[in-house]
């Protein structure tokens, strides 16, 4: 088991709290809207080949809220102060869900920041078809269970989500939900924007999608390969939901790492 | 005293399963909506606001609510405009205008200085952040209720105050003309009264204004840990607070006999009552709540705020029971303690004084709102609760509240009785009443 720790450091002017773990080269990690839930059998086995960066958003608990930032193209320069500030770019990243929203306006503002990048089920972008689920009037544990195909025969999502919601556990989702709230509410978890700032990226992407995901629909996998155009390359995922990297982690992780070492 | 009249306007002719089947009142769809039933209870509820100013009220009281038949009124200042032209005395007391939803209060400060002035100064206005399911209702985010509540107040009372034209860039409203050609009639703006359902922020907002608060039928035990949690606030502002600084909304029904007024008063419970204005998902929006709020609520396994409980929070959405009769026998139960409780005055007008005083003397309020029944009661027997009332409570609490001392904030502006630094503060509640009643 790889050793991870969480430090907190002041970084372009917030104290900015990252876990970080394994070895080899930087891989930026950018978690979903309900926080990172802690190290699971992907960052392990990615971990034996690359250090893995996974700031926890502003506002989530750890790291405090930073409040000029108002909207997801804030906070992604934030983490591109963030990235210049420990001079890591360019840098790989991958980003789940509205952390792929965070990694996607960062590349749009700076497209050298990223060397590659792995967008997963990413938010941002209005769907060409459908619509992004509001995460919003529907409580934790439903939105929990919206996010994979097969809860009960997902064993990591019942050990990472799966156990008793304690005050504690609650307050901690109730932050997230409050900060993706005060950052996506209004164009919901979408920079109208986005889709033209991205066009003619060079940077080579990866965009990850469960055939299964009820969160974000194929309609912004779409979205993104017809702003990127060719550096966009888009993979499915059989039968999984809106978290391949636990519902089917040894496919997610050989499809990424692939898509790194190539 | 002053003694004012309320009621929510709620949708009459809305089969109760259709609610109970919703989960809730709030997100009920709107294909059950009788535009014809609509226009005419919208006149009634206009008359019946006259009627009681007629039978003596000081004050009638408006609110709004959105997307939800709990409330027939979706744009209250409209039915203020109109009250302030048909009645001539009545303080017009508005319970409240809910600020973080309708993010313009430029568009505000306009709509209630002609209210003032139409109505020549009897305007009372009144500020809430918004029910948690209007925030999805207007799609005003609320992680930024609070700020938007406070932001847009500080703006209208400049808008009102401050020769204009000057220009306004805040955080969240901006404006680059601000010169209303519309100003309050009351001098230097109307008075601001706050209803609320005990959040201490807010309880600490209004204290360190002066403004009165106004529970909104909350339980006496907590009510009195707001009231004094003001005064200390109001004490370290400078000065004492007292009756003039509270009101009460209290749900209210009278009959003639008390088998009568308790069967028509089990309409506060239709369709669920209060506990069900909205689903447990629409109550609590991400951000809406303070941190200290949301722990505080996560820590508590039972019981509930709104009918709102930790347990339910994190619970799944989908957790509804819509067997009516079983939800009719939870209620039941429930009637009764709301009673015994005092959360719920009903009975004949004697059993009712008595409530009544006893509410009165123990968190002492300057004006107390009597809130009409709601539920499918009818127009003849929610006047006739009203003129008892008037015609056989009312003065008796007139009486009570003389003895008692209680003046209200248009009797004695709040925020003037100034103390001395190093004085200590009097009480502004009394629990021994409650003792007597076995609710201590």
């Amino acid at each position: 088991m790889i050793q991870t720790t969480e430090e907190t450091q002041n970084v372009a002017g917030a104290q900015l709290a990252i876990v970080k773990g394994g070895s080899g080269k930087p891989l930026l990690v950018f978690h979903d809207e309900l926080g990172y839930p802690g190290w699971m059998s992907w960052n392990e086995s990615l971990g034996h080949d690359r250090t893995l960066l996974i700031p926890l958003q502003p506002g989530f608990g750890k790291t405090p809220r930073i409040e000029w930032a108002r909207n997801y193209r804030d906070l992604a320069g934030y983490y591109a102060l963030v990235v210049r500030e420990l001079k890591l770019d360019p840098i790989d990243v991958i980003g789940f869900s509205a952390g792929g929203f965070i990694a996607a306006e960062m590349a749009a503002a700076d497209p050298h920041i990223f060397s590659k990048m792995i967008l997963v089920a990413p938010m941002g972008i209005k769907p060409t078809e459908g619509e992004i689920m509001d995460i919003f009037p529907i409580t934790i544990r439903t939105h929990l269970l919206a996010t994979v195909a097969d809860p009960a025969g997902t064993p990591e999502f019942s050990r990472l989500y799966g156990g008793e919601m304690t005050p504690e556990v609650f307050e901690a989702f109730e932050d997230a939900r409050a900060e993706t709230a005060r950052l996506g509410w209004e164009p919901y978890m979408h920079d109208p924007a986005l889709p033209h700032l991205l066009r003619g990226l060079k940077t080579p992407t990866l965009l990850v999608w469960g055939t299964a995901d009820h969160v974000v629909p194929r309609g912004c996998i779409d979205g993104y390969k017809n702003a990127i155009g060719g550096a966009a390359k888009v993979t499915l995922i059989e039968k999984v939901g809106h978290r391949p990297e636990t519902e089917n982690s040894t496919e997610f992780e050989r499809l990424v790492r692939g898509f790194l070492s190539a | 005293m002053k003694i004012g009249y309320f009621t929510e306007r709620p949708v009459r002719w809305l089969p109760e399963e259709v609610i109970l089947k919703n989960g809730a009142h709030f997100a009920v769809s709107n294909k059950y909506y009788d535009r014809e039933k609509a226009a005419d209870e919208y006149n009634y509820w206009i008359d019946e606001n006259l009627y009681a100013e007629e039978l003596g009220f000081d004050i009638v009281a408006l609110n709004e609510h959105h997307g939800n038949p709990f409330c027939m009124g979706s744009v209250m200042n409209v039915e203020a405009g109109i009250l302030a032209r048909l009645t001539k005395k009545a303080r017009i007391l508005l319970i409240g205008n809910p600020l973080p939803v309708i993010k313009h209060p430029l568009r505000m400060a306009e709509e209630l200085a002609e209210i003032d002035l139409i109505s020549r100064g009897r305007l009372i206005a009144g500020w809430v952040r918004g029910a948690g399911s209007e925030q999805f209702f207007n799609n005003a985010n609320p992680a930024y209720n609070r700020e938007y509540f406070e932001e847009a107040h500080d703006f209208i009372v400049q808008a009102w105050t401050k020769p204009g034209p000057w220009r306004y860039e805040g955080k969240h409203f901006h404006y680059r003309h601000v010169n209303p050609w519309a100003l309050p009639y009351q001098k230097p703006h109307p008075p601001m009264w706050i209803p609320g359902v005990l959040s201490p922020e807010t309880v600490q907002w209004c204290a360190e204004r002066a403004y009165p608060y106004f529970g909104l039928g909350t339980s006496l035990g907590p009510t009195c840990d707001l009231w004094e949690f003001y005064a200390d606030t109001a004490h370290q502002a400078g000065y004492q607070a007292g009756p003039e600084n509270f009101g009460y909304v209290v749900p209210t029904f009278v009959a003639e006999t008390e088998e009568k007024a308790q069967e028509l008063g089990k309409g506060f419970l239709y369709g669920g009552g209060q506990n069900s204005f909205a689903r447990v998902e629409h109550t609590l929006p991400p951000g809406y709540n303070s941190k200290d709020a949301i722990r505080r609520l996560a820590k508590q396994p039972q019981g509930s705020w709104l009918g709102i409980s930790g347990e339910k929070l994190r619970g799944h959405t989908e957790e509804r029971v819509i067997d009516a009769e079983e939800i009719h026998r939870k209620l039941e139960p429930g009637y009764k303690k709301a009673q015994s409780q005092l959360n719920l005055i009903i009975g004949n007008p004697k059993n009712v004084v008595k409530k009544l005083k006893t509410i009165m003397s123990v968190i002492r309020p300057g004006a107390v709102v009597m809130f009409n029944v709601q539920g499918p009661v009818s127009n003849e027997d929610r006047q006739n609760s009203m003129r008892l009332i008037a015609q056989e409570v009312v003065p008796e609490l007139r009486e009570h509240a003389n003895q008692l001392g209680l003046v209200d904030a248009l009797e004695r502006k709040p925020g003037l009785s100034k103390i001395q630094a190093g004085t200590k503060r009097v009480p502004v509640s009394d629990r021994g009443p409650l003792k007597e009643v076995g609710l201590a």
